[in-house]
């Protein structure tokens, strides 16, 4: 049966079978930029190996896609951490030996170098990854600086604008709500929890618009859209930034993740793969990345290396989702959680969002 | 005549006494298989890319051995007891046992994905008892109550029994809003997580919204390209098709740019004086943002078919109507109007289909209020329920087809005419 699966995926895979001797899956934009400054550049200088990028909304349904189909394009997968378990847990990836990846330049093993759970069974982390709020500094001078502002259409008018889905916006109104970080999953489990979380995302859903694709955020904010909106820090940042426009990001509240590296099952350059990843994983190429994007290095050892952004002049400190003072009052985000509540949460979000 | 049928002879017979009607369809049989031939590699191609991808869909949704696969023994105390008997300890031993293997075998988390689809929070307690099963001792049943509490639930043992068996109609419940309780009959999910049947009605309701307005607006302009001289019709019938080779995505994203809260649309409205700068019209994000984008994309689907029709209604019907004292509502109503059914019944046909399934433009543009059921479709292929995202689709393909059956019935099949 599962040969037969979805050959409409098969037959579009032939189409990208370009010569390549790592084919990466990431999510495009400022992030694969960096990732191809950071890591496919060095990495082909260093080996000689071709290193192909594609991109996708998101690379983990494509990848289970293309796993059940048995054709599989791509040798390296850049995915969200609840994803990197669940694609695991169906077998639908490569295991990675986590000994085999190299120690820190400080010479720290690699299980001490990582982060807490960074490393699991079929997949390393590369960065940390945070969802914010941002605001248009012309809009609110006297900007917001807690959570709770995002939520207050009383004292900071204007519309706002939330990714489409549960995850990340039922804690941000929790800790908006004035829960404290520590017990915001024990109280998104109650019904309770739930309710007061729902009853915080009421108060703006009227002025709310919902985004789905992480580029759209910035735009909504340089299109004078919305006022404030959640997004990933490091879109903000290459908008502010890099591109200079007037915006700022709170950091209160904020939930980070790791973002992944995965290996699918079947990958046509397993091996090579494989050290793509053992490369890019590296103190070194972790800490370059932050040059291009300020998404936080998965590796301790990464950090005193992290200086300036590629203009030369921001210190890229200020911009990390692990830097201490963005740290006070700031979510990890639990795949635990999610992994079970999910499907619940989404559901309830859903019909949420529909009714009117 | 008579004299002809008494001298033709009872069977026609070739030259050499061989039924007619049998050498005929020998001769043909030969051109028949060659023309089979031909249509061959279209056979195999609509087989190959339409009717068995369908099929797995439609088999998805009512097959997911996530749970029954890796649970032999449960199973067999499940088929060997009735619904109504408490799970003791022989099933708690049974339930251990088939954890044991799960973990040697991977499948815990996949197990309890499948159990988590009707209840909440089990796929981490199938990973974490199944990490512990194998240092477990009897009796078993207090054993696992200790491990978690949850274990002793009624609706847990409702939900493993039901999945327990890998064809189910769990997902066609989930997509209608339905749920088992703990005695296993069928309720209605609670109030906050109702959607689904929400969803299915507005996507048919909008859909006919748009399909109405496509037609208002298609009308006109294909009686005017029916009517003009070839050369201005010419011309006009390329302003009609230029949208229709634009990419849909481009398409979409322009009509933010036109219709955004700081968009052209509302600045020139603010400019003019109309609407106030402070209270600028919300025209996207929203259901009306679905109804107007969608409406433009689809419009070359009502004009093409409208205007194929249109051309080939002969303007002397109409002169001779008038001519015979009917006023011009009259004729429209009673002779062009009949005539132009075909093109109407294929259009509107060919929009409302489009539009039931019309994914990208209301997740682009629909903000809270203007979804349809394809983005909760794609929600749950994103989320890896790839089973519920097959019960929707099917439920839909029925719709449509029920639909196809009504307008078979009402206007006939055979009168359509798409160009």
């Amino acid at each position: 049966m599962k040969k037969l699966l979805i050959l409409s995926t098969a037959l579009t895979g032939v189409a990208f079978a370009a010569q390549a001797d790592v084919t990466v899956m990431s999510w495009g934009g400022a992030y694969t930029v960096s990732q191809v400054e950071a890591y496919h550049k060095p990495y082909t200088a260093a080996t000689g190996k071709a290193v192909v990028s594609v991109d996708s909304e998101n690379p983990a349904p494509a990848i289970k896609a293309m796993v059940e189909a048995g054709n599989v394009t791509v040798d390296v997968g850049d995915v969200e951490y609840a994803d990197a378990i669940r694609l695991c847990d169906e077998g639908l990836l490569e295991p990675i030996d986590a000994a085999s990846l190299p120690a820190g330049a400080d010479g720290v093993a690699a299980a001490d170098d990582f982060l807490p759970g960074a490393v699991t069974e079929c997949a390393v982390s590369t960065i940390v990854f945070s969802t914010v709020f941002a605001y248009d500094t012309t809009k609110f001078p006297e900007g917001p600086t807690t959570i709770a502002d995002f939520f207050d259409l009383e004292k900071f008018p204007g519309k706002r604008a939330m990714r489409k889905g549960a995850k990340a916006n039922l804690e941000m109104a929790l800790m908006a709500d004035g829960v404290p970080a520590a017990d915001v999953y024990a109280t998104l489990e109650t019904p309770e929890g739930q309710d007061r979380a729902f009853a915080m995302l009421d108060k703006i859903k009227a002025e709310t618009i919902w985004w789905e694709a992480g580029a759209q955020p910035p735009q909504l904010l340089a299109d004078g859209e919305v006022a404030m909106t959640t997004a990933y820090n490091g879109r903000i940042f290459s908008a502010a930034v890099a591109e200079g426009k007037p915006f700022a990001t709170v950091w209160d509240g904020q939930v980070y993740e790791y973002d992944l590296f995965v290996i699918p099952k079947g990958a046509p350059n397993k091996d090579e793969a494989l050290e793509f990843i053992k490369f890019s994983t590296s103190t070194q190429a972790l800490a370059d990345q932050a040059k291009w994007i300020s998404y936080g290095p998965a590796r301790l050892s990464s950090g005193p290396l992290v200086g300036l952004f590629n203009d030369g002049k921001t210190e890229m400190a200020p911009f990390m989702p692990t830097s201490a003072a963005n740290l006070t009052n700031a979510l990890a985000s639990s795949y635990e959680f999610w992994v079970d509540r999910d499907a619940e949460l989404n559901e309830r979000f859903n019909a949420w969002l529909a009714a009117n | 005549m008579a004299d002809i049928a008494a001298h033709m002879p009872d069977k026609l017979t070739t030259a050499d006494g061989r039924p007619l009607k049998a050498a005929l369809a020998a001769a043909q049989a030969k051109a028949k298989r060659r023309a089979f031939f031909l249509v061959l590699p279209l056979l195999a191609f609509v087989m190959i890319t339409f009717i068995v991808p369908i099929g797995q869909m439609l088999q998805r949704s009512i097959y997911h051995d996530g749970f029954s696969s890796g649970t032999p023994t449960l199973s067999a105390w499940f088929a060997a007891n009735p619904k109504t008997a408490e799970p003791d300890e022989a099933a708690y031993a049974a339930l251990v046992t088939d954890l044991r293997q799960m973990k040697i075998d991977k499948r815990d988390a996949m197990a309890g994905t499948r159990i988590n689809y009707n209840l909440s929070g089990t796929v981490s307690l199938f990973k974490s008892t199944a990490r512990n099963a194998a240092k477990m001792e009897p009796p078993f049943k207090a054993a696992m109550i200790a491990e978690d509490a949850e274990w002793g639930n009624p609706r847990l043992w409702q939900a493993m029994r039901t999945a327990s068996n890998p064809y189910t109609t769990d997902f066609y419940m989930v997509a209608a809003d339905l749920e088992r309780d703990a005695a296993g009959g069928i309720v209605k999910v609670n109030e906050n997580k109702r959607v689904y049947r929400f969803l299915f009605v507005k996507t048919f309701y909008l859909s006919a919204i748009i399909t109405v307005v496509c037609l208002l607006l298609a009308f006109p302009i294909a009686h005017l390209l029916a009517t003009l001289p070839m050369a201005k019709a010419n011309l006009l019938l390329i302003l009609v098709l230029l949208p229709f080779w634009t990419s849909l995505l481009v398409r979409t994203t322009s009509w933010i740019v036109l219709l955004q809260g700081q968009g052209v649309a509302n600045n020139v409205l603010v400019a003019m004086g109309l609407v106030d700068d402070g209270d600028r019209l919300k025209m996207i994000y929203n259901q009306a943002g679905t109804i107007i984008v969608m409406t433009h994309i689809l419009l070359p689907f009502m004009v093409l078919p409208l205007y194929s029709v249109m051309k080939t209604i002969p303007p002397t019907y109409a002169r001779a109507a008038r001519s015979l004292g009917a006023t011009s509502w009259t004729t429209f109503r009673r002779i062009y109007l009949p005539q132009t059914l075909p093109g109407i019944g294929a259009g509107a046909l060919l929009v409302f289909i489009l539009a039931v399934g019309y994914y990208i433009t209301p997740a682009l543009v629909g903000g809270a209020d203007g979804q349809l059921i394809s983005n909760l479709i794609d929600f749950h292929m994103d989320k890896s329920n790839w089973s519920l995202a097959a019960a929707l689709a099917a439920l839909l393909l029925a719709g449509v087809l029920v639909l196809y059956w009504l307008y078979d019935r009402l206007i006939g099949i055979d009168r359509l005419k798409l160009g």
